[in-house]
């Protein structure tokens, strides 16, 4: 076991893979550039030194032949590792992730596979509208695509290993708050959700949530940054009397249904907790399917905390009330319970 | 090489219903027989396929490729079996001159559980992967970046392999396409960059669209090599595409090659053409590229007019096999539709 920050276990798991199996490679805007930054957030810092420059491809800044490529290259034999600086630069490659990467096999009858991976960073941090947003839903609603978000250090290394390994392409969303606080380029406020991280190989299989915290009056659905947030007001509200089961789903596609279910047979009561706007988010068609499939044991209407509909602001003081907190998140689950 | 300039979107010059071969080397008798029989496969597979849409038995739309048969032909004669080949939305040409079988193809347009897609792509992604033609991509420019791609893996993965990707003059200005070349370009990735230049994007003039007076000049901006050729001469689009091929598959990089050639038909089955004039038609058709190409073959090779009747019999009897394939296959199962999101 070693201590890893989320950064540090991504990067494990990519020089592990790459390691392992000569297909693996990776993609991306100054990820191996020598003497730069490792991508935007260190991920990659040092794996070109290993690996050289083809495995650890520096590219243009042409966020749709970096999708592209990856997709055509992992129809044609390598497990790509593509790489975008800031999510928000996903839809750049909308039409290579959407229409090509998503549909390549179903419309071609089964007949090929596109193995890869998608890595995005997303997150409010001070950056203002287009370097902040919580992207996760809009590929929630592409069929062929699934979307992993890794909120601790053990989670990121198994999930990415679990990602690279998948035959289908998978987004890994990462939260910039969440890479570490040590290091170049921490971003200011970030929480070091530091954890034991095994040396040796393993997985997180795609499409496992986790309990967090175990409760029996309600339950709170939180991913990435929202997770140690809902965690913290899970512990104001155990002074209070109230004992909050958080649940991170770690997978949005395809979602752990059952372990959610099974949390609100129990408590009755459900709160999801999201960065993303609050219209038409993860968040609300798991409230959909709740309210489809645990009508009976609700004992108060299912609550979403997101952030509003508005483009995400600048001003710290704006982009407090934007994202949700902890004072929000403990206000609404004291008003359903 | 048969070199040619032409003002986009005019009638082209002198009809030239004698081909002038290039000056490189031809493939031998049976593969200049070969150019041929796929020409007139094509040709003759999109007149039934046509018949057969306004018939009601094929649904949807078609895009034809009727008039364009040299560049699909030439194109894929000059690549080895294993190459890969990207398509767009106007692929059952591609598709058959790399070899999909015609069968699976008519079943993929009929709509067919034994198409070559299992009828989930239909006629603007036919394809065949294990073929090595990916489905046809039918979102103009989206398949440069993944054609950069297989060139990428076949860099990384030593298989000695080119990726020859088609899109025509609408593509050029798609932010994918530039992407994609220069992408091709630093890397000097083992692709062919096919621009089918067949003078109209739907119905837009390529002149309307481009400053420039070809495609092929882009090419420097990439710095890249670009040649126009007259892609309806067979033999200069097989020539080209033989040492553009030879170049990639040598490390030395992509080309781009702009073929000159024209779509007799409609854009789909819904354009009735009222945007070009019919003396610009004529004159294409007078280019036609498997007249033109036959005439030269009866000129030069002896021996040619029963060689070319029996290319004839035997593709009417392809095509009409294809045809009894797809008539009597079954209709996918309606539940079909949960497989092949994800690979298991």
């Amino acid at each position: 076991m070693t201590k890893m920050s989320i950064a540090e276990a991504l990067r494990a798991a990519i020089r592990s893979e790459m390691r392992r199996d000569a297909r693996v490679v990776c993609l991306g805007e100054d990820i191996g550039i020598p003497g730069g930054f490792g991508g935007a957030f260190t991920v990659t810092l040092g794996l070109s030194d290993e690996f050289g420059h083809e495995r650890i491809l520096d590219t243009p800044i042409s966020e749709a032949a970096i999708a592209g490529m990856a997709i055509g290259a992992a129809a044609c034999g390598l497990r790509p590792i593509a790489d975008v600086q800031y999510g928000d630069f996903l839809f750049n490659m909308m039409d290579q992730l959407a229409n090509q990467a998503a549909k390549l096999r179903y419309m071609s009858g089964g007949t090929l596979s596109v193995p890869m991976v998608m890595r995005a960073p997303i997150g409010a941090t001070g950056r203002g509208s287009q370097h902040a947003q919580s992207l996760e839903a809009f590929f929630t609603h592409v069929p062929g695509l699934k979307v992993v978000a890794p909120s601790t250090a053990y989670d990121a290394k198994g999930l990415l290993t679990a990602a690279i390994r998948d035959d289908n392409p998978v987004l890994v969303f990462e939260h910039k708050l969440l890479y570490g606080s040590k290091g170049a380029r921490t971003e200011k406020g970030a929480l070091s959700p530091v954890g034991e991280v095994p040396e040796e190989d393993y997985i997180v299989p795609i499409g496992q949530g986790i309990v967090r915290r175990a409760g029996k009056d309600l339950t709170i659905v939180a991913n990435l940054l929202m997770v140690y947030r809902a965690l913290a007001a899970a512990d104001k509200l155990a002074e209070q009397g109230i004992e909050a089961e958080v649940i991170d789903p770690r997978t949005l596609v395809p979602l752990d249904k059952a372990l959610i279910l099974e949390s609100v047979r129990k408590t009755g009561r459900l709160l999801i907790v999201e960065e993303d706007n609050l219209t038409n988010g993860w968040g609300a068609e798991i409230a959909a399917l709740m309210a489809d499939e645990a009508f009976a044991w609700l004992d108060a209407p299912i609550k979403r905390l997101a952030a509003p509909d508005v483009p995400p602001p600048f001003a710290p003081v704006l982009e407090q009330n934007y994202v949700p907190s902890e004072a929000k998140i403990i206000a609404t689950a004291l008003a359903m319970c | 090489m048969a070199e040619m300039t032409l003002p986009a979107g005019t009638v082209p010059p002198a009809p030239s219903p004698m081909l002038t071969p290039p000056a490189g080397p031809l493939p031998e008798r049976d593969g200049l027989l070969r150019l041929y029989r796929e020409m007139l496969l094509i040709r003759q597979f999109e007149e039934i396929v046509n018949e057969l849409y306004l018939q009601g038995k094929i649904p949807s739309t078609l895009h034809l490729y009727i008039g364009q048969e040299a560049v699909a032909a030439g194109v894929c004669g000059a690549l080895q079996p294993a190459d890969w080949v990207l398509s767009t939305h106007r692929p059952h040409g591609h598709a058959l001159a790399k070899g999909v079988s015609p069968g699976g193809i008519m079943a993929e347009l009929f709509g067919k559980a034994t198409g070559t897609c299992k009828a989930k792509g239909g006629s603007m992604h036919v394809g065949d992967f294990t073929l090595g033609m990916f489905p046809a991509i039918a979102i103009v420019g989206g398949n440069l970046p993944l054609a950069a791609g297989a060139g990428y893996a076949s860099k990384i993965l030593k298989d000695g392999k080119v990726t020859a990707v088609f899109f025509g003059e609408g593509a050029v200005n798609e932010g994918a396409w530039h992407e994609g070349v220069n992408a091709c370009a630093i890397w000097d990735l083992p692709v062919v960059l096919v621009c089918e230049n067949n003078l109209y994007a739907a119905s837009t003039p390529v002149s309307q669209a481009i400053k420039t007076a070809t495609v092929a000049e882009r090419a420097h901006g990439y710095g890249i090599p670009g040649l126009t050729i007259d892609g309806n001469d067979v033999l200069a689009v097989y020539q080209a595409t033989r040492e553009a091929a030879e170049r990639a598959r040598r490390g030395a990089g992509p080309t781009l090659i702009e073929c000159l050639t024209y779509r007799q038909c409609g854009h789909s089955r819904s354009d009735p053409r009222t945007y070009r004039a019919k003396e610009e038609e004529a004159a294409w058709k007078l280019r036609d590229p498997i007249d033109t190409y036959g005439a030269w073959l009866r000129q030069t090779q002896p021996g040619a007019e029963a060689a070319l009747a029996a290319i004839q019999t035997e593709v009417t009897a392809t095509i009409q096999a294809a045809i009894e394939f797809a008539e009597t296959s079954p209709l996918p199962d309606p539940a079909s539709i949960y497989e092949d999101v994800f690979k298991e």
